[in-house]
């Protein structure tokens, strides 16, 4: 329960962020989720680590969102403070807004009873995730009583069952243990517990990182289904841009703790803006890849990010300015804001500031 | 709830079944080590006081004039009788020994574990559930105290204080000796006996007597428990399926006691049925300390008067004891986790 070294952070550190077409507070134009100025940092303690550094997004009913990024980003950080669901030592700070009502402040209760039935979450590694002592049908039951008492016992089973049918698992496998089970069916069975509660916002952090590519495909079409269906909205946290393109209406690009680019999936992997995520498509491998292509070195230390622009030391594109001051936020066209000093804008650079960085000063860098 | 009932009786069944060879291996080393030793039995034991002639007959009695391997199947007969012969120095039966010692030690020593599982698995997992708190460390630091100290130690401790300065619980023996000599031995479990027979100032009398032996007994193995309950609940509270019920909204409680605290027990259950075949013998020191007429302290005399056959009875009865608890052991862990039935 230890504080992290300094106050927590109270205010954003860059600019507030306002999303193209800002809707109004609480209104019907209200998104599903939005987030502004989030930070998550983590007590260690000595200096915190700032796993998630004022980051400003947001997801409508029925959409759904790619959140892309190296390992060691803040993704995961981000996903589950979003619901609140963070260890004792970190502290979160920001906004958080579901249906309008701001989750950062709320009490323990309060958050528990939105987990479940309002807000889902998915896991990256589905062998785990089942309490090995009970059966499926033990989960549903818990699930279903803490959330819906006033379901009866038959009709609990009963939408339990139904659930679980609509991702495959027949009931004659209701009673059994979770390591009966493979991988695959693990994690669908984690999903429709997640579903039997019909949330209409899900969290899904590395679904299908863990489990090969024909389960990943029926994974995928579960949840594109959700969105069909029930008009559901989607956070899918994944380091698997190929998923993203396919699956994902938005794209939001991290970059330690920081949402770099932000936009259309589409226009995002057509026109990528920053060069991080020009970077991390460059490093796809498809059929048609004929040279592996990396990002050298490694996302920073979130106790010591580098200044001004985190990504500044792997920049390839990287100017004096990117070192001295933090980027501003621009907005693009069709719904597309980035964070980088290559869109500007022009009047904010300093004279000199457009100057490329040296590239001695890259290469140490790059080894610290 | 019927593949859980039907693959649950065929562990149970397995393992019985599976007891049996373990059963026979043990008797056999038991056979073997009292065999081993040199010199002949009735000669140490009984040497120097009865006349060659004599010797031989009690010789004869006891079967160990026979060939070695004719004793052995007549032993291996006796067990499953349940006749474990004569004692060589005082002609008690062996059987008799276990009625009374036997009993005397069953009921201290399950008295003293039912003491060990309320307090070792409460103090553990409050221990555990409020980690790094006031509660933690009290919890921690009895543990660690309780655990050092010798079990006649604190025995003397508490003869001091609540049978002199106090007063309050006699310090020795089962029950006083009017209730010793009054009471209708039905179970031998005294006890059992008085509650049925209806003497209830003989019950209590019985109950008092109990206390600190049993007090003792039990708090020193609680130590044990304490911090493996404690540690364990510690990992499984880190565990994914934690995150994810409380992810589900699941609350704290709930979680603690239905997913936590139940994963915690699966090694405990372990440790404490083993604690507990060690308590059946180890409880010599308590017996001692507090005179109960247990089947510890009479292993003990028998030693001293290297009465072979008291001794091999006496081991055989504990080797059956271990085999039955390893077997609720077993039981027990199939019942919790369902991963290890078949």
């Amino acid at each position: 329960m230890s504080e992290p070294g300094g106050s927590p952070p109270s205010e954003p550190g860059e600019p507030v962020t306002s999303g193209p077409g800002e809707p109004a507070e609480g209104g019907p134009g209200e998104p599903l989720l939005a987030v502004r100025g989030l930070r998550v940092w983590y007590g260690t303690g000595g200096d915190p680590v700032r796993a998630v550094d004022g980051v400003s997004f947001e997801i409508g009913a029925g959409e759904t969102v790619g959140l892309v990024g190296e390992s060691g980003c803040g993704k995961s950080t981000l996903g589950r403070g979003v619901l609140g669901l963070l260890p004792d030592n970190a502290t979160a700070a920001g906004e958080v807004r579901y249906r309008g009502r701001d989750l950062v402040g709320l009490s323990r209760r309060e958050l528990r009873d939105l987990r479940g039935p309002e807000i889902g979450l998915i896991f990256q590694e589905p062998m785990t995730r089942l309490d090995p002592l009970h059966t499926i049908a033990d989960h549903f039951r818990e699930t279903l009583r803490i959330h819906e008492p006033e379901l009866g016992d038959e009709e609990t089973r009963k939408r339990s069952l139904e659930t679980l049918a609509r991702m495959g698992i027949p009931p004659t496998r209701f009673r059994q243990y979770p390591h009966e089970f493979s991988g695959g069916m693990r994690q669908r069975i984690m999903i429709a517990l997640a579903l039997v509660l019909r949330p209409s916002l899900l969290i899904a952090d590395e679904p299908t990182t863990a489990l090969d590519v024909i389960v990943e495909a029926q994974i995928l079409q579960i949840l594109a289904d959700l969105r069909e269906n029930f008009d559901t909205g989607l956070l899918l946290i994944t380091h698997n841009l190929g998923i993203v393109a396919e699956a994902c209406d938005r794209v939001a690009v991290m970059y330690a703790g920081q949402i770099v680019e932000e936009g259309e999936a589409r226009r995002v992997f057509s026109e990528p803006a920053h060069p991080y995520t020009r970077a991390l498509l460059r490093s796809t491998i498809s059929l048609r890849t004929t040279g592996l292509h990396y990002i050298a070195g490694a996302p920073p230390n979130l106790i010591d990010p580098p200044p001004a622009c985190r990504f500044h030391p792997r920049c390839p594109d990287a100017m004096a300015v990117c070192r001295e001051r933090d980027p501003i936020e621009v907005s693009l066209a069709a719904d597309q804001r980035v964070s980088c000093w290559l869109h500007g804008p022009e009047d904010e650079i300093p004279p000199q500031g457009a100057e490329p960085l040296e590239r001695t000063e890259i290469a140490i860098a790059e080894e610290a | 709830m019927n593949a859980h009932g039907t693959s649950l009786r065929r562990y149970a069944l397995t393992r019985v079944a599976l007891a049996i060879p373990t059963v026979l291996i043990l008797l056999t080393m038991v056979f073997l080590l009292m065999r081993v030793a040199p010199g002949d039995p009735i000669q140490s034991a009984l040497g120097g006081r009865l006349s060659q002639q004599e010797l031989d007959q009690r010789r004869a009695a006891a079967g160990f004039d026979k060939p070695i391997l004719e004793q052995y199947v007549e032993y291996i007969g006796d067990v499953f009788t349940l006749d474990l012969g004569t004692t060589l120095t005082d002609n008690r039966t062996v059987t008799s020994i276990i009625v009374d010692n036997g009993t005397a030690t069953l009921e201290l020593t399950v008295t003293a574990f039912l003491i060990t599982l309320v307090v070792g698995i409460s103090v553990g997992l409050l221990a555990g559930r409020y980690r790094d708190t006031p509660i933690d460390l009290g919890g921690r630091l009895f543990g660690i105290i309780i655990y050092a100290a010798p079990v006649f130690f604190l025995g003397f401790l508490a003869q001091l204080l609540f049978g002199s300065v106090l007063g309050w619980l006699p310090t020795s023996g089962r029950a006083s000796p009017v209730v010793n000599f009054e009471l209708d031995t039905v179970t031998h479990f005294y006890l059992i006996d008085s509650l049925i027979t209806g003497n209830f100032s003989a019950f209590w009398d019985c109950v008092q007597h109990l206390i600190l032996p049993a007090v003792t007994l039990g708090l020193v193995i609680s130590g044990v428990l304490i911090r493996l309950v404690r540690v364990n609940l510690l990992q499984t509270m880190k565990g994914d399926y934690v995150e994810a019920a409380r992810a589900r909204g699941v609350p704290e409680r709930r979680i603690v006691l239905h997913h936590a605290f139940r994963n915690a027990m699966v090694p405990v259950v372990t440790v404490a049925g083993l604690q507990f075949a060690i308590l059946l013998g180890g409880a010599v020191l308590t017996e001692q300390t507090f005179n109960w007429p247990g089947i510890g302290s009479e292993l003990i005399r028998y030693l001293d008067e290297r009465d072979y056959i008291a001794v091999q009875g006496i081991i055989t009865i504990f080797a059956l004891a271990v085999v039955i608890i390893s077997l609720l052991i077993d039981m027990v862990t199939a019942f919790i986790d369902p991963r290890v039935r078949y």
